[in-house]
């Protein structure tokens, strides 16, 4: 892999309460790649959402990074005055929303926002912003670009307003996109069709993105490597691939067995899906140890003690305390 | 048909209107006409005793409105739906609606936040009469609690102190609790995450055996329907262009549209298999394409497709709505 466009290193996000500080992300460390799809996968409340929100620095007060350090190209951007980190917004860290209305200012036409980013970010003359608006509703699949861009969100149907969502974040040619499910409120045929522009403009541009999303689906189609989040830690990345072929975390493995799949026999003959009982804890009760060990059909004493780190097992790292003495 | 195998719901070529009007002011004032969306038109299907009917489709499909007009939250604008051989509009026929129930897809919202969990349990066997005494009513609360895999003790608390996945096997003590034969859930488990979804749809297949109820299971998730459905109907645009078992539809589907639903759907096993591309959006429900209505997307569209609506044709266990599987150019 070549050197990561960004790097998140033990990161903490907390949350004071008048009842005792909660930990929503809890030591969450990952990298990725120019032109590289890293998921990020896990239920809710599992931290993952938050974790994209820290790295463009949209953490809600008084929620607040409390430990680890996150690095775009090397340069450290956590902490950075509020003015600072706006300007990289949008211009080096783009963002796409899972509702593409609330993305939107409902009062300005789609070519005044999209011309209204470009000059805030690039150095271009008015004619140039509009042209290259033009470009980027033409490169995003907005059909007939020159009728559309006068147009209002409301004009638009939920896959158009996302596909305007994604010109925009891709106005200024950022080097990151965090896309928090980002195809969460489609229909299935819209979410094929913005899956592939995703995978399209990661490859042309060499845009790392960072998909948030609670669909393993998903990530199977578009992500190279996933992390699968658990209670505001990361229980296991790795490839894709190997992840979802031979999951190595137990929560990974009863993830994968739960989603119910195509082409298993239909009606009657059908089996019954794997189970994870319970829920995942609540923030201000996360069990000591390892925090999905209530709900691990395979824990022992060392789960319910200690906190499991990420260990490398061939390809993927887990944090899972049965591959403690090397795989197995 | 002998009465055995007569299905216990039959909707005959229902549809529904919704006025979408302009103000009165305004067509008045602004000569606007009045504007009728059609949401369900001419929708006919069977569901048998026993079974799990599944209805897919993409949003605004009109699968909702389905579930809605079979149990009476909305009335069919044209139409006939029968319960066990019964019109349900005929007089006196709104004590067949004691026999089915309803599932919604937000436990969150369908729960009333005031009221104890043994209230909530309890309220369609109050309203029925179904227990002679209030001791009576708190040991079937209790029963139906034990059943959906909570504990009695949960009665006494409220809809918030519980998980999305509690809440909705809440509703599911709730719908049981009239003893009724059919259960119409719309999106049940589309509000949960992937895990607690499975413990959902395990505690559903489970009862159905149990208790041999029947289901028509609404969804946008072809893999959930897949999972837990024994026919399978897709609808578009409010029409319903295909209706066939389960494993047939999913292995060889027969409309265009089908085919690019399940084309669309994520590939977990990235087989890498060849896909054809979707293409288009579903059009405005208040200016439906003349003739198929998902012509405007169809590869196979021909002329005969842009000027005549297709009509249900019946392909072994299969119905299809399709001029080209007809004509038998795919």
């Amino acid at each position: 892999m070549s050197a990561p466009l960004l790097e998140v290193k033990d990161l903490r996000v907390e949350f004071p309460t008048r009842r005792g500080t909660l930990v929503a992300v809890d030591g969450a460390s990952l990298a990725i790649a120019p032109g590289e799809i890293l998921g990020v996968v896990g239920e809710s409340g599992a931290g993952k959402s938050l974790t994209g929100m820290a790295i463009i620095g949209l953490i809600e007060p008084p929620g607040r990074i409390a430990a680890g350090e996150i690095r775009l190209e090397s340069e450290r951007i956590d902490g950075l005055p509020y003015e600072q980190m706006r300007r990289i917004r949008g211009r080096r860290i783009g963002a796409i929303f899972q509702d593409p209305l609330t993305s939107l200012n409902p009062l300005f036409t789609i070519g005044e926002q999209l011309t209204e980013t470009i000059l805030a970010h690039l150095e271009v003359t008015p004619a140039e912003a509009l042209a290259r608006a033009l470009a980027l509703l033409a490169e995003v699949g907005i059909p007939a670009p020159r009728a559309r861009i006068g147009h209002y969100p409301h004009q638009f149907s939920g896959g158009m307003r996302q596909r305007v969502v994604i010109a925009l974040a891709l106005a200024a040619e950022p080097r990151l996109i965090i896309a928090d499910e980002p195809t969460t409120a489609l229909d299935v045929s819209i979410q094929a069709q913005i899956i592939a522009l995703l995978k399209r403009l990661a490859r042309e541009h060499g845009t790392a993105v960072m998909l948030i999303t609670h669909d393993m689906g998903v990530i199977a189609e578009t992500a190279d490597r996933v992390a699968v989040m658990y209670a505001g830690r990361i229980a296991e990345i790795g490839p894709v691939r190997d992840v979802i072929h031979a999951p190595r975390h137990p929560y990974t493995a009863g993830l994968m067995g739960s989603i119910p799949k195509l082409g298993q026999g239909a009606g009657k003959k059908r089996g019954r899906l794997v189970q994870i009982e319970g829920a995942m804890p609540r923030l201000n009760a996360i069990p000591a140890g390892c925090a999905f060990n209530p709900r691990c059909p395979r824990r022992f004493e060392r789960c319910l003690a200690e906190r499991p780190e990420l260990i490398a097992i061939g390809t993927t790292d887990a944090a899972c305390w049965l591959y403690a003495d090397g795989p197995r | 048909m002998d009465r055995d195998n007569r299905p216990l719901l039959r909707m005959l070529e229902v549809s529904r209107d919704f006025d979408v009007s302009r103000p009165w002011l305004n067509r008045v004032l602004e000569g606007a006409p009045r504007q009728l969306l059609r949401a369900v038109d001419g929708v006919s299907l069977a569901v048998k005793r026993g079974e799990t009917l599944a209805l897919v489709g993409e949003s605004g499909c009109g699968k909702s409105t389905v579930a809605r007009l079979i149990v009476g939250l909305y009335a069919t604008s044209q139409g006939r739906i029968e319960f066990d051989g019964i019109d349900l509009a005929a007089p006196g026929a709104s004590a067949l609606r004691r026999r089915m129930q309803m599932i919604f897809q937000d436990p969150y919202a369908s729960l009333n936040p005031r009221w104890r969990v043994r209230d909530i349990v309890a309220e369609p066997i109050r309203v029925l009469k179904l227990a002679a005494s209030e001791h009576e009513v708190g040991a079937r609360v209790a029963e139906l609690l034990r059943q959906v895999g909570l504990v009695a003790e949960d009665g006494e608390k409220y809809p918030h102190e519980f998980s999305g996945g509690q809440r909705q096997r809440i509703s599911i003590a709730r719908a049981l609790s009239g003893n009724p034969e059919f259960l119409v859930c719309d999106e049940p488990t589309s509000a949960l995450d992937v895990s607690v979804q499975a413990q959902i749809l395990n505690l559903m297949t489970d009862l159905q055996q149990r208790l041999g109820l029947t289901y028509l299971f609404i969804s946008h998730n072809l893999a959930v329907v897949s999972h837990i459905a024994d026919r399978v109907g897709v609808m578009y645009l409010g029409r319903l262009v295909e209706l066939a078992d389960a494993e047939e539809l999913f292995v060889r589907p027969l409309h265009p549209y089908t085919r690019m639903l399940l084309d669309a759907i994520p590939d977990l096993e990235m087989s890498g298999k060849a896909r054809t591309p979707v293409a288009g959006e579903v059009p405005n429900p208040l200016d439906p394409p003349a003739g198929c209505a998902f012509h405007p997307r169809c590869l196979h569209a021909n002329a005969r497709c842009r000027s005549e609506r297709p009509q249900a044709l019946v392909r072994g266990e299969a119905v299809v709505a399709c001029h080209a599987v007809e004509e038998r150019r795919i």
